[in-house]
Formats: C-alpha cells, structure tokens, sequence
C-alpha cells in the first residue's frame, strides 16, 4: 500500500490520455456485459432446464398442435411418472409492446412439473377454485403493477372465444417467484380447462402445443424419448421428444451460434482494448525513462520496476473494468430492454467474475511488455534521457 | 594519482572502464586509483567526456568496471548482483542529479519520501525522516508543493533531502549546480559545505565549474582516463 501513491500519481500525470483509455476500457466492459445478458437471455433457460424433463411436440414443428389425449398414452409408457402440457396463446395486454408469454394448464399437475415455480398455498387454492383465474410472474405482476384481485384483459393473437372474441378476461390469484436466479418470472399461466370450453369450435379444440414429461430416471431419458416418439410413429400427428436443455437450446439456435457469435465480438472488442491500453503504457513508460532511472538509482530493484508498471496497468484496466461491469449492472438489472422478448435477461454473477478477471489479465497482458522494457533500461543511460 | 590514506571510504582500484560502440573499444578510465577519506568533500572535475559521471556511477554502483575493484566502507561492490547492488545503493548512498531528477507527479515530500519506501519503516517513521530532510534543506514550508511550482534551486534542495533521507554513507552529486544561476548555485554549495562540515557527510561531487570545486575540501582533475591533482593546462 505505501506505493499506491506513486502508482496512482503516475496514472494522474496526463489526465486526457488516462480518461480516454478508460473510458475505452469502460465501453469495452459495458459492452462485455449486455453481450453476457444477451446470451443468457437466449442460452441461458439450457442450464436450469430439469435434467428429468422432456418436451414432445409435433414432428413438424412447434407451431403445430398436439391432441392433448396423447397425455395419457404417454402416462402409460414406460419410464414415465408425469405428462402436462402448455399451449401457446400469444397474447398482449393492452399495447402490442407488452408482450409476454401467456399459457393455458392444468394447475395441479403443472405445479408438480415445475417446483421452480414458488406459489403460496392459499394462492394455489384459490386458483383451483377460480376457473378464470391466473397466476403471473413477479416480473410481469411489478411490470404492469398487477396484484391478486386484479381483472385483467388480454388479447390473444391466435385465439378467439365462441363469440370470436380475441380478448379474454382473467382474474389474478396468485403471484409466483422463482426457485433459482433466472428462473423466468414473466409468463402467465391460466386453466385449461376454462380455456378449452371457451375457445372456438372452429379450430383447437381438444388441441395442445406441447408436452412436458418427467421420466423416473434422466439416465433413461433418451430411451424413453424413443419409445414416445415410437408411440405416435405413422399417426396423424407425430412428435418429436428431446430433453428440456435441447429444446431450449434449438430455440436459441434458430437465431445462430449465439455463444460463437458473442464470444467473436467480444474477442475483436477486446483485442481492441489490448491495443489501446498497451500503447498507453508503453508510450507512459518510455516518457519517464529517465524517471525510472532515478528510481534505479535510489534503489528500486527490477522486479520493483516491473511490479509497479504491472500494478499501474492492472490499476488502469481494474478501475475501467470495475466501472463499465458496474455500470452493466446497474443498467441490465432494470431488465429486458425488449419489453418480454428476453425474459432470462439479467447479467449473471458468474459472468461479472469472469469480466472482473479479465480486467486483471488486461492489465497483465498490456503491462508486462513495458515492464519488461523499463526493467531492461540500464541506470546510467535512462539518467541522461531525462 | 594515488591519494591514498589509512581510512578511506571508498577505493577504487586500478579501475578500467571499456565501453563497446559498433565494432570500436573505448576506453574511458584506465587504471584509475581514487581513495576518499571518509568526511572528505572531494570535486571531480575534467572537460567534457573525460569519464568524470562514468567514475561517479562507478562509486555509487550504477555501472561496473571493466578491470578493477571497487570497495566503500572496506566492502567490494563491483562483483555484487543488480538486486544486491540496488539494495547496497538503497543503504549507503544517496544521488543528487543536474536536472534533479524528480517525479513531477509527487509533492516535494513525497519525493523525498521515495528512498524510505523501500525501507521498513513505519509510516510515522517516515513522515519524521522527511520532515527532517527537508528542514536540513530549508524547505518545510514547500513539503507540499509539487516540482513544477518550485524554482530550480528549490527542486534542487528537493534532490538533496531525498539524497540524505535516508542517512546514507556516501553522497554523490553529479553537476548539482550545472543547471542553476549563480546564487542558487551558491544556495546548493552552501548546503552541501555544511552538510559536510555540520554533518559529516562524505561527498563526491562531479563539476566543471571552479566555483563550485572551490567550496570542495579536495579537488581533483580526470583527463583522458587518468586522475591529477592539477588541471590540465
């Protein structure tokens, strides 16, 4: 600590050059932290997908429906303990802008699919009891300031009611939080059965989107997804099972390689900052030549000098890295700027380490050369070139 | 010229100094004998490039010899590794500069500070060392004003408290008053006269001027690589 001063009034000698290289280095990391919320956002439901889930849907494609008496037929295969199922409704509230997802479901046993999703029982109850009732995310109940008791009214962009009415009414009773961080807060889910009987007759009906289905052992998992897919092979709608973190991840996919596509752009921002930084230091070290002489001569050893241009650039890159993952942060847990399209969007805390570290290594990489430099500078020749 | 006495403070020994450019040897100090009493107050004078600042940085362990030895206070210092010799030049001698050399960035204290930092000294320990220095050289009141705010002969004063700071053996001044008019000129020798003669303190001060060689208790003459006790004429 005694040597911070001098460390620090060396990053302090020219005021511009040191505030552009950080404001550079802060941009970087700013950068580095939406570009990690957009990757979770799109990647990141693969690592809290149930290792004992799987999803069947149509063979088609997602959009196609399902008849929801598979159900019991897939309850029947072996290997399996429990089958539910979501249908997509597609709805907004009030603006196109607020979209969100919104799914019918049978409440008891999607409750039991999904223990990630934390409801109180009294809220639970009453949503057993209210046919019209539904239960919203924390994030979607503070979003539209929604709370338990609420009638709200949401169109739906693919389903009518009987009258051809597009927009349903539901009653919120109950609230629910998440188990795990990212857990996503933002759907809707309201009862199918309520949603069955009031659709129109003219399309859907007796109809679902998908399946989930928990298998007794995840070992087993892709046995069991054969043997489904078997149970509906040459049928009028044939499925195609795979584990939840696949399904997640085809999802993210049809955007592109989203942790190739991340990891290029922030490689070339980094290579970038290298650069930067680097002439930064190495331009400081070679104005005080003679300064590190004088260092030299009073009795700073090499490893001194090499020590305190690595602490000066680490210090450099620290501060910068420091303020702009800082200021990700602050900015990304406002949450998703897309208004529902990333509901997985927050900056997760094992990506701010790695970003804290990488700050570290900047400072490493763009320091030891100049270090390396100051320490070869012989005493006699850097006093004449003061 | 041998100046020998029974108590020197630093010998140099038949010291050669070579130095390599392109395919060229030159030989800037050739069996060079020098003994400096301790408490002595020695000038070194000599034209332009006659090795003067070549033989300082050889006694304050900047530089090794080609040939010869080099011992202060009885101990070699010229087969001494670069950590080792940093560390004895951190112990025993303090440097006073022409240009002062001093960090910009760094108040006058805190310049003065720089030596203690690689001391064990505690921070209060510090702080007394540096007030002391810097009331030795008459500048308390400007301990906290930074080198650019200073006139030439102050930021010379400056090089001198972080010179002694740490009570070295040995204080080696090279052109200490080259870049300063006259009556700071004079301030700096006045200073480094009384170092010596209130002090104590051993001196090896590198100068072309006699003015300043006149306030030395010896002075003696390099040329061509070799040592006088007369001027060249």
């Amino acid at each position: 600590m005694k040597f911070f001063p001098l460390i620090w009034s060396n990053l302090k000698r020219k005021k511009l050059r040191t505030s552009l290289t950080l404001l550079s280095i802060l941009v970087a990391f700013v950068l580095f932290g939406f570009l990690c919320a957009i990757r979770q956002a799109l990647v990141g439901g693969v690592d809290l997908a149930g290792a004992d889930r799987l999803i069947v849907r149509h063979k088609v494609s997602i959009i196609q429906l399902l008849p929801e008496s598979y159900k019991q037929r897939m309850e029947r295969i072996p290997g399996v303990v429990l089958a539910t199922h979501q249908t997509w409704f597609g709805g907004i509230y009030q603006d196109p802008k607020n979209f969100f997802m919104q799914s019918p479901v049978v409440p008891e046993e999607f409750l039991e699919m999904h223990p990630e999703i934390i409801l109180p029982p009294e809220q639970k109850k009453a949503w057993l009891e209210t046919r019209t009732g539904a239960i919203v995310g924390r994030k979607t109940a503070e979003r539209f300031h929604w709370k338990i008791g609420d009638k709200v009214p949401i169109q739906s962009t693919i389903w009518a009611d009987k009258s051809g009415n597009r927009t349903w009414q539901f009653d919120i009773v109950g609230i629910f939080d998440g188990a795990k961080k990212g857990t996503d807060t933002t759907p809707m889910f309201f009862r199918y059965d309520y949603f069955d009987e009031a659709r129109s007759d003219n399309w859907g009906k007796g109809m679902v989107g998908w399946f989930t289905i928990r298998v007794k052992d995840p070992s087993r998992a892709a046995e069991v997804a054969k043997l489904v897919d078997q149970e509906f092979e040459n049928s009028s709608a044939e499925t195609k099972t795979e584990p939840e973190g696949a399904f997640v991840q085809s999802w993210a996919k049809q955007i592109g390689n989203i942790v190739l596509i991340v990891a290029s752009i922030l490689g070339a921002v980094f290579f970038t900052i290298l650069l930067v930084t680097g002439n930064t230091m190495a331009q400081a070290i070679r104005e005080r030549t003679g300064e590190l002489g004088a260092l030299k001569a009073i009795g700073f050893t090499n490893a001194r000098i090499v020590w305190l241009v690595l602490a000066e650039s680490c210090l450099l890159t620290i501060i910068g890295g420091a303020a702009g993952l800082g200021l990700a942060w602050l900015v990304i847990s406002r949450g998703d700027p897309t208004g529902g399209l990333l509901p997985l969007f927050f900056f997760p805390t094992r990506d701010l380490v790695i970003g804290f570290g990488i700050s570290i290594a900047l400072g490493f990489v763009t320091g030891i050369f100049p270090a390396l430099q100051a320490m070869r500078l012989r005493v006699a020749d850097a006093l004449r070139r003061m | 010229m041998n100046a020998q006495t029974n108590h020197a403070l630093v010998s140099v020994d038949g010291v050669e100094k070579v130095f390599r450019r392109g395919s060229e040897d030159i030989h800037v100090l050739s069996n060079l004998h020098l003994q400096v009493p301790s408490g002595e107050f020695l000038a070194l004078m000599g034209p332009s490039g006659s090795g003067k600042s070549t033989l300082l940085n050889l006694i304050g362990g900047l530089d090794r010899p080609t040939k010869g030895s080099v011992s202060i206070a009885g101990d070699r210092i010229d087969g001494l590794s670069d950590r080792a010799l940093a560390a004895w030049r951190a112990r025993h001698v303090g440097f006073v500069f022409q240009l002062y050399n001093l960090m910009p960035t760094l108040t006058a204290e805190r310049n003065v500070e720089l030596p203690l930092l690689l001391t064990h000294l505690s921070r209060a320990e510090r702080k007394k060392h540096v007030e002391t220095a810097l009331a030795v050289v008459g500048l308390s009141h400007r301990a906290k004003h930074y080198p650019r705010t200073l006139s030439g002969g102050e930021q010379q004063r400056v090089g001198i408290a972080r010179g002694i700071v740490t009570d070295p053996t040995l204080l080696l001044c090279d052109e200490p008053t080259g870049d300063l008019d006259r009556k700071a000129g004079d301030e700096i020798l006045n200073l480094l006269q009384g170092l010596n003669r209130e002090h104590g303190k051993t001196i090896v001060m590198v100068t072309h001027d006699p003015h300043a060689s006149a306030r030395a208790s010896r002075t003696v003459y390099l040329n061509k690589g070799q040592l006088s006790n007369q001027p060249e004429t």
